[in-house]
């Protein structure tokens, strides 16, 4: 693990990609393989103890000898950061900057609580390794607003929809829809509905974040 | 009547957060010196713990302490208790371990010996309710939040009265009523239907999980949870932890989803609280998926038989029917009552036999769930009436008119009356909505290997209380305060009750605040936010304060410009005299005025019928402005229903089995409609949760070790973007409720139940009338139906593959 495999883009259009599958952002048996490398080096176990996250710990002596301090770039921004090897971009963001916006219903990518978006493609966090990363910009719902707190239009969208009801998936569900109207920015109805598949709702909000979507790509 | 503001949509105060990810959920927060708590949860389905070992752990760097079953409240019958050394299901928690990180409490886990007696256990309520059966608890095989804990056995010559596969209807039930002359109306029926049916249990799967955060300061409990309602969990949450109301702050701004399993205080919201108040640091316990899925709560499922009968013009004329609920190992929700209520409001028979019996098993707790009861057995009779039609030449919406409940309606073996009922003007205005005339023609329909299915369904929930109190007050800078301890469940019916108080005093909405999510906020005692009824609820007592702040503006009014309160009226944020409109005061200065007045104008003085809570709250606010408090006394002589319809177009494919919905409508009737937007998120919504109960979701078991079998989303299927069309329609009857000072009734669960039995009504449309009894209809069942081939469980068979 002394070099952290730096995953690979597909390289191919993947607008419409439902978020969070593996193809979307890396190349799916190294991805999964790097992953679970990470995992296991650390020792962690699998099963339900999947928020498994260590760090808040002071000085912990560093499992293995991954270089533990990294340069992550978020939202712009590049903020230094103590990462241990097994630890997920979700838990990064959450407990070490303090972006709880990116949510964890699932923890092991089933529901796209946590997508983010990275390269302009959908990422689960819960499932990517901080490690993986590298200098690529990490965008999170956090980053959308502008600098005087004007919402971004796709924010508004799901505003004037009332797309949310509990809104513990809209973090997610409008960074997939991010995603979705930066490469495609005239989607059809049927379009978006497949690229934000990837994000359950169990309030069920999908005819109203679909509104919000084509909303926002009519506005912008 | 026009309004300024009901009926219209709005921005609610919450939702911006909720796009920016600013809105904070239990996990969001943070405290100093926080440690991190992780649950041993049984391996067994039914144990007694003989030894626990913690002596490696504790000795482990970083473990900051050991919670057990010793530190915690015993339990109580068939309470659900924090932790346990007598775990009734897989996955009920024994102890737990804080530490500095979790990566270290999970380590410490692993290092815990706990020795069990394994105990013998119960998947299937019918085994339990054989002869010599096994139990669930020690205590019994029978228990509710409303039967006591007790053995109930059905007889041998009870199952040798009936043939294999049906359900026996003789052996003794928890609960039972009757009403009319039964053996006459079946005797006089054109038709009558006997059928054995089986509802399977599924998991709530709340997006959020029951994560919570806790610390002690100043003699106060924090606690930041994840709940449907406010102050409603107080009472509950406090008595948990083992102290009195006032001594709790509890915050709860964001709900990440509840549906029925957040409604009220639950055991693991109080693991941190007695963590924390051990080891004397902030204890953070975040829920995993898995254990969402064991603590977080399941719909009841249904083993039942009902006996129908339907006169020759299509008029239900008698109901007979029984069923066997399971209740998961502790008190759970009585589904199998509500089940009775809603077939009696929903199809009015002359006559009707209910029984039913809770039985426990060793699954993971039950509670309720969006209709708990009601949009279950939706889908078990609504059948029925598709028979009926088909048998007696009736239109399918034409024989539910006949039998929909009005204002005239009676129910339940209370014979309780309603508020009003409009299901006939909802069934109506629904399949108007959806083009029914046009569609059911294209019923049966094929192309190539799939065939189209056209079908309707109904369902019922009681829709409001009454009794709550209500708390607003204007503050010396002409902001109107309302105080909300209802909760934030994400329909945003907090801010459209709230509304009503603007309504009602003439108040611009933009110099309105909601005080809500966090005791200290000073908040009455509402209910919580579940059964559908905050619209009616929290619109009474919201309406109630209104009204007394109102009496006490003109009151100040009259102090300050003399003559009498009935001398001036509330203009736009003034109140001013009917004879001289330049005689007035703004609200702002009357708030000024009142903390001058004190007494009962500043909250000084209070009623005495509002609640301790209420009185609490409102002494916090006492001397801050002119306070408005409330008890709400209106008139409450009968139940508020809320009451749907739904429509539902498909495309079943013969050949896989698989299901798209073409179209789909969904009506109601709740009274005035107050927050359209909020309406159609919500009927819509429904229809999705509904989809997935109709279709695709059910717990399952291993029935040899009581393993569950579908833990995570993946497995349990929560219907996704995919599984359900991509427009709704919706419709809203919009005829003002009586008891309901501005008209409104809730409408939350039956849009999910009349989705779901309409859903089951186009499949069985769709194989030109096969009637499956049992849902979900998952695939494999329609591939052999099609076949003709026999289904691979047996009729009663519950909780399988």
């Amino acid at each position: 693990m002394k070099d952290p495999v730096i995953y690979q883009p597909d390289g191919e259009a993947t607008a419409g990609e439902p978020a969070g599958t593996a193809s979307s952002v890396l190349k799916k048996k190294a991805s999964r393989r790097a992953f679970i490398k990470g995992v296991i080096a650390s020792g962690a176990v699998a099963g339900s103890s999947a928020f498994l996250f260590s760090g808040c710990a002071p000085d912990k002596p560093a499992a293995g000898s991954v270089e533990r301090l990294l340069s992550l770039t978020v939202n712009g921004q590049v903020r230094r950061v103590d990462v241990l090897p097994n630890e997920t971009l979700a838990m990064t963001l959450r407990y070490k900057l303090g972006l709880t916006g990116t949510k964890l219903s699932c923890d092991r990518g089933e529901c796209g609580a946590c997508t983010v978006v990275i390269d302009g493609r959908t990422v689960y966090a819960c499932s990517t390794l901080t490690h993986m990363v590298g200098d690529r910009n990490v965008r999170t719902i956090e980053g959308l607003e502008g600098p005087n707190g004007e919402l971004h239009p796709i924010q508004q969208a799901f505003i004037d929809e009332l797309g949310p009801q509990c809104g513990f998936c809209t973090p997610g569900q409008i960074m997939s829809t991010v995603a979705l109207l930066e490469a495609n920015p005239n989607p059809s109805r049927d379009e978006a509905r497949h690229a934000l598949s990837g994000n359950l709702c169990r309030c069920g909000a999908y005819d109203h974040y679909l509104n919000s979507v084509m909303r926002a790509a009519q506005e912008a | 009547m026009a309004y300024k503001l009901l009926g219209k949509n709005f921005t609610p105060p919450d939702i911006r957060a909720k796009v920016t990810g600013k809105a904070k959920y239990a996990e969001d927060f943070r405290a100093e010196g926080m440690v991190f708590a992780k649950m041993l949860l049984s391996p067994m389905p039914h144990a007694r713990v003989t030894s626990i070992d913690t002596s490696e752990a504790e000795a482990m760097e970083g473990v900051v302490g050991v919670l057990t079953a010793e530190d915690v409240p015993p339990g109580q019958g068939a309470n659900e208790v924090i932790l346990t050394n007598n775990p009734h299901f897989i996955g009920e928690p024994i102890l737990a371990i804080a530490a500095v990180d979790e990566q270290t409490a999970s380590d410490a886990l692993e290092k815990v010996r706990v020795e069990y007696e394994p105990l013998p256990f119960v998947i299937d309520p019918l085994e339990s309710l054989y002869p010599g059966g096994p139990d669930a608890r020690d205590g019994g095989n029978v228990a509710n939040a409303t039967v006591p804990l007790q053995t109930i056995k059905w007889t041998a010559r009870d199952f040798a009265a009936v043939e294999e596969n049906q359900l026996p209807m003789g052996g003794t039930p928890a609960a039972e009523w009757s009403y009319g002359n039964i053996e006459e109306e079946f005797a006089r029926s054109a038709v009558v239907y006997d059928e054995t049916f089986v509802t399977a249990s599924n998991s709530h799967h709340s997006m959020e999980p029951r994560s919570c955060l806790s610390y002690w300061e100043n003699g106060k409990c924090f606690v930041y949870g994840s709940t449907q309602s406010q102050t409603f969990v107080v009472p509950g949450l406090a008595g948990l932890i083992g102290i009195e109301p006032k001594d709790l702050v509890y915050i709860a701004e964001f709900c990440g989803g509840g549906f029925g399993s957040k409604g009220a205080a639950y055991a693991t919201m109080a693991l941190p609280a007695h963590f924390s108040k051990k080891i004397g640091r902030p204890v953070m316990l975040r829920v995993t998926r898995a254990e969402e899925y064991y603590l977080g709560s399941n719909r009841a499922g249904f083993q039942g038989r009902a006996k129908i009968g339907f006169a020759a013009d299509g008029k239900i004329t008698a109901i007979d029917m029984y069923v066997v609920q399971s209740n998961g190992p502790n008190t759970g929700f009585w589904d199998f009552t509500e089940a009775g209520a809603a077939v009696s409001i929903c199809y009015q028979p002359n006559a009707m036999q209910y029984k039913g019996i809770p039985v426990l098993t060793n699954t993971p707790p039950g509670g309720p769930q969006r209709g708990p009861g009601e949009n279950q057995i939706a889908c078990a009779f609504e059948p029925f009436l598709d028979r009926a039609a088909k048998e007696l030449g009736i239109d399918r919406v034409e024989i539910r008119k006949m039998n929909a409940p009005d204002n005239e309606a009676i129910f339940d073996g209370h014979q309780n009356r309603v508020t009003s009922a409009y299901q006939r003007e909802a069934l109506e205005m629904g399949a108007e909505k959806f083009g029914w005339a046009e569609k059911v023609k294209r019923s049966g329909e094929r192309n190539g290997s799939k065939v189209i299915g056209v079908g309707v369904g109904q369902a019922y929930h009681s829709a409001g209380a009454g009794g709550f109190d209500g708390l607003v007050r204007i503050t010396p800078d002409g902001i109107l305060h309302i105080h909300s301890g209802v909760g934030n469940l994400g329909t945003y019916s907090y801010a459209a009750t709230s509304r009503i108080v603007a309504e009602a005093l003439n108040y611009n909405w933009d110099n309105c605040v909601i005080e809500r999510g966090d005791t200290r906020k000073h908040l009455p005692w509402n209910f919580g936010q579940f059964g559908s009824n905050t619209s009616f609820t929290m619109s009474r007592s919201n309406h109630a304060a209104a009204m007394d702040l109102k009496q006490k503006l003109l009151e100040v009014a009259a102090a300050t410009h003399g003559g009498e309160a009935a001398d001036y009226e509330l203009g736009d944020e003034v109140v001013r005299a009917r004879a001289d409109a330049s005689v007035q005061m703004t609200y702002a200065e009357a708030a000024e005025k009142a903390i001058e007045m004190g007494g009962r104008y500043s909250g000084q003085e209070l009623p005495d019928d509002i609640s301790p809570l209420t009185q609490g709250a409102a002494a916090g606010v006492a001397g801050s402005g002119l306070v408005g408090v409330a008890k709400d006394n209106y008139e409450l002589s009968a139940v508020p229903p809320a009451l749907a319809a739904g429509f539902m177009m498909i495309e079943l494919d013969t050949e896989t089995g698989m299901i798209e919905i073409l179209d789909y409508s969904g009506s109601i009737d709740c009274g005035t409609v107050i927050h359209p937007l909020g309406l159609s998120n919500q009927v819509k919504g429904g229809a999705v949760m509904g989809i997935g109960m109709a279709t695709k979701e059910r717990i399952v078991y291993d029935p040899q070790n009581g393993v569950a079998a579908n833990v995570g989303f993946y497995q349990a299927k929560p219907p996704s973007y995919l599984d359900v069309p991509s427009t709704m329609e919706w419709a809203a009857v919009d005829i003002a409720d009586p008891q309901s000072p501005l008209g409104t009734r809730g409408m939350g669960e039956p849009v999910m139940g009349s989705a779901a039995s309409a859903l089951v009504s186009a499949i069985s449309d769709a194989l030109g009338g096969h009637y499956f009894n049992r849902t979900p209809i998952v695939t494999d069942m329609i591939v052999n139906a099609v076949a003709g081939r026999e289904q691979s469980h047996k009729p009663l068979q519950v909780a399988t593959f």
